[in-house]
């Protein structure tokens, strides 16, 4: 290498070491946020036909997270990866929209407990490589909060949960996260699992010449079967239920109306 | 039997009550010993607290410098480590356990069961979906270790008044050194803890600013309450994070909850269900909140609040 062409090398060098290169995104599909969710009469589940279906929430804010991180250059490639039915094509085609560059589909008839989708990911994380993969910090239907957990876990990497801020340096992030006592910072080494808190950003809206390119975008189908996957002992759901209603109660005119309800009720 | 781990939640000198309510939970499980692990850069003040909880037999201490700060990739292998011979692990539902708790059950093979609400036997329960919509009856393998977290919300913190006896304890984890504390960020204030308090009030959008905000705090400080916020005011910058009630806030259960300038979205009803009383003051007769406020006044919060807090006054 010729003496001139040194600093270029060494240039080169220093922002690839600001790449992350690859992230590995979950899209679930969900019953949308806006649904008021009812439980079947005969308490076998619940109500989910013709219901608006969407990628959930925190999954779009984790989307939303890696395409701007790939947009300021500090990464090459997006993919966005579900575990479901041939449905959740909806949700990956609308992820390709938001800008990501391809999607798999790893299909399923039957729902997947949280540690399974977690050693699916894992195999995906096999196949892939990413540097970072980015998760909702909870699915909206089962709220379970796991499978980014689970995933860290068997993959033996550092978890930053309930992420509400995300900086690279190098090779490790800095991750601030929304606890119970208010904002933790934890530094991590990559690849990791990050999963997105709502204030992590907010998600752009896909305009239509999007989704007419998205339509071009890959998106491979793996049968689960393919990835012979373990399978845990599973939680077993046996019966639903709608939640206990709270009552409406009573108005009162004013303040002294108030006072005198609280008072009644021992409370003041 | 069953033999019950439950992993202790501290800031490092002091215990916080979701320990004591995991202890509630376990207890209703039929011939339970309860096992209460405190893992510290020095555990014995917490070891204490914990073995003077009623219905605890016994304290593991288990300090360690990494054990420093609550992180979840070094402390999920020394659970893991520790629950063998226990039928059930249990965390509570805070952002300490739902960070640690999965973690656990993936290294010990086991899906976890999440947020449990109510104890229905050795390996039934009951648990929210849905932002609460729905209540799901799940049943835990009977084979396999059940690692669980509890929707503290759901159970009263168990009394003091136990003597348990304190075990020093190490385990031979691995403790990865690929994630490290850097900081933590809170609010410090004087007022009520949020998640314990008998009495909350909150501010929600229509509060408008943070100056604005100083009317919640004091009707708040007025009443000895707590200060609770919906998401939007959070979004808006009027108050931080950890103030935030609701789905992706702090699911709370006080005696009294004062909601004032919220509209009483679902996610947000998810964090009160169970406050004893729910009061709401909006100036929109129509708003959700008051189909499931025990008492309701119509009225613009400006001179509602500043009245009210005048009353309390006298
Ligand atoms: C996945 C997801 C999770 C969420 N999690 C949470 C959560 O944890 N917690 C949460 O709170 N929200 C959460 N949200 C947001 C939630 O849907 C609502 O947007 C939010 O709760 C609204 O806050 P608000 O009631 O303060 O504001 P608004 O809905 O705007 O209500 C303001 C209310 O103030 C009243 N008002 C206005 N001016 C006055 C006045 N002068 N005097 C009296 N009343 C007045 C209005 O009539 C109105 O009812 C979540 C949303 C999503 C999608
Ligand atoms: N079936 C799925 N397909 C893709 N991603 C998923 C799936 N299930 C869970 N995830 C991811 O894991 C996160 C946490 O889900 P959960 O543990 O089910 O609450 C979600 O926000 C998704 O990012």
């Amino acid at each position: 290498m010729s003496l001139r062409a040194l600093p270029v090398f060494f240039w080169a060098q220093s922002l690839r070491r600001q790449t992350v290169e690859k992230i590995l995104v979950g899209l679930k599909r969900v019953v949308d946020y806006n649904v008021r969710v009812r439980v079947k009469n005969d308490g076998s589940g619940v109500e989910t036909d013709g219901v608006k279906m969407s990628i959930n929430p925190f999954d779009e804010i984790a989307l939303e997270e890696a395409l701007r991180i790939k947009e300021r250059g500090e990464a090459s490639e997006v993919i966005v990866l579900s575990i479901g039915t041939a449905d959740s094509q909806q949700q990956l085609r609308t992820g390709l929209a938001m800008g990501a560059d391809r999607a798999i589909l790893v299909t399923t008839d039957e729902p997947l407990d949280p540690l399974s989708r977690a050693r699916v990911f894992q195999e995906i994380i096999n196949r892939e490589s990413p540097d970072l993969v980015l998760l909702g910090k909870q699915a909206i239907d089962e709220d379970n909060n796991q499978t980014g957990q689970m995933l860290a876990a068997i993959w033996g990497r550092p978890q930053a949960t309930f992420a509400s801020e995300v900086a690279f340096e190098g090779n490790t992030a800095k991750v601030t996260r929304e606890v119970d006592s208010g904002l933790e910072t934890i530094e991590i080494d990559l690849p990791a699992v990050v999963t997105a808190d709502l204030r992590l950003n907010e998600p752009r809206y896909v305009k239509l010449p999007d989704i007419m390119k998205a339509k071009k975008k890959p998106l491979d189908e793996i049968a689960l079967g393919e990835l012979g996957i373990e399978r845990p002992p599973v939680i077993n759901e046996s019966s639903f239920a709608p939640p206990a209603v709270r009552q409406k109660g009573i108005m009162v005119e004013d303040v002294p109306g108030l006072l005198a309800a609280l008072k009644d009720k021992g409370l003041l | 039997m069953a033999n019950i781990l439950i992993v202790a939640e501290h800031d490092g000198t002091s215990l916080n009550t979701s320990t004591a309510k995991c202890v509630t939970c376990a207890a209703q499980i039929n011939g339970a010993t309860i096992t209460v692990a405190v893992l510290a850069d020095d555990a014995s003040s917490v070891a204490a607290e914990a073995a003077a909880i009623d219905g605890v037999q016994k304290v593991l201490a288990i300090s360690h410098p990494t054990n420093a700060s609550p992180l979840a990739s070094a402390q999920a292998p020394q659970v893991a480590s520790l629950a063998d011979g226990y039928t059930h692990v249990f965390g509570p539902s805070t952002t300490f356990g739902k960070d640690l708790m999965p973690r656990v059950a993936a290294l010990l093979g086991v899906n976890q069961v999440s947020d449990i609400m109510k104890v229905n036997g050795s390996h039934a329960f009951e648990r929210p979906i849905y932002a609460g919509n729905a209540i799901v009856s799940v049943d835990a393998p009977a084979d396999a270790v059940v690692v669980a977290t509890v929707r503290t919300a759901s159970f009263k913190a168990a009394s003091a008044g136990g003597n348990a006896e304190v075990a020093e304890t190490s385990t031979d984890a691995e403790i990865p050194n690929h994630t490290r504390y850097v900081s933590l960020q809170s609010g410090q204030s004087d007022r009520p803890d949020l998640q314990t308090a008998g009495k909350v009030v909150s501010g929600g959008r229509a509060l408008a600013s943070s100056e604005n905000f100083d009317i919640i705090y004091t009707l708040a400080d007025k009443m000895g309450a707590a200060v609770g916020a919906s998401r939007a005011a959070v979004d808006a910058g009027y108050v931080p994070n950890e103030m935030q009630v609701g789905q992706t806030g702090k699911i709370i259960a006080p005696e009294l909850y004062i909601a004032i300038g919220i509209s009483g979205a679902i996610q947000h009803l998810t964090g009160i269900k169970d406050a004893g009383t729910i009061v709401a003051i909006n100036k929109d007769e129509e708003a959700p909140i008051f189909e499931v406020a025990d008492i309701g006044l119509v009225g613009d919060l400006f001179n509602v609040v500043p009245e009210l807090t005048e009353a309390l006054d006298s």
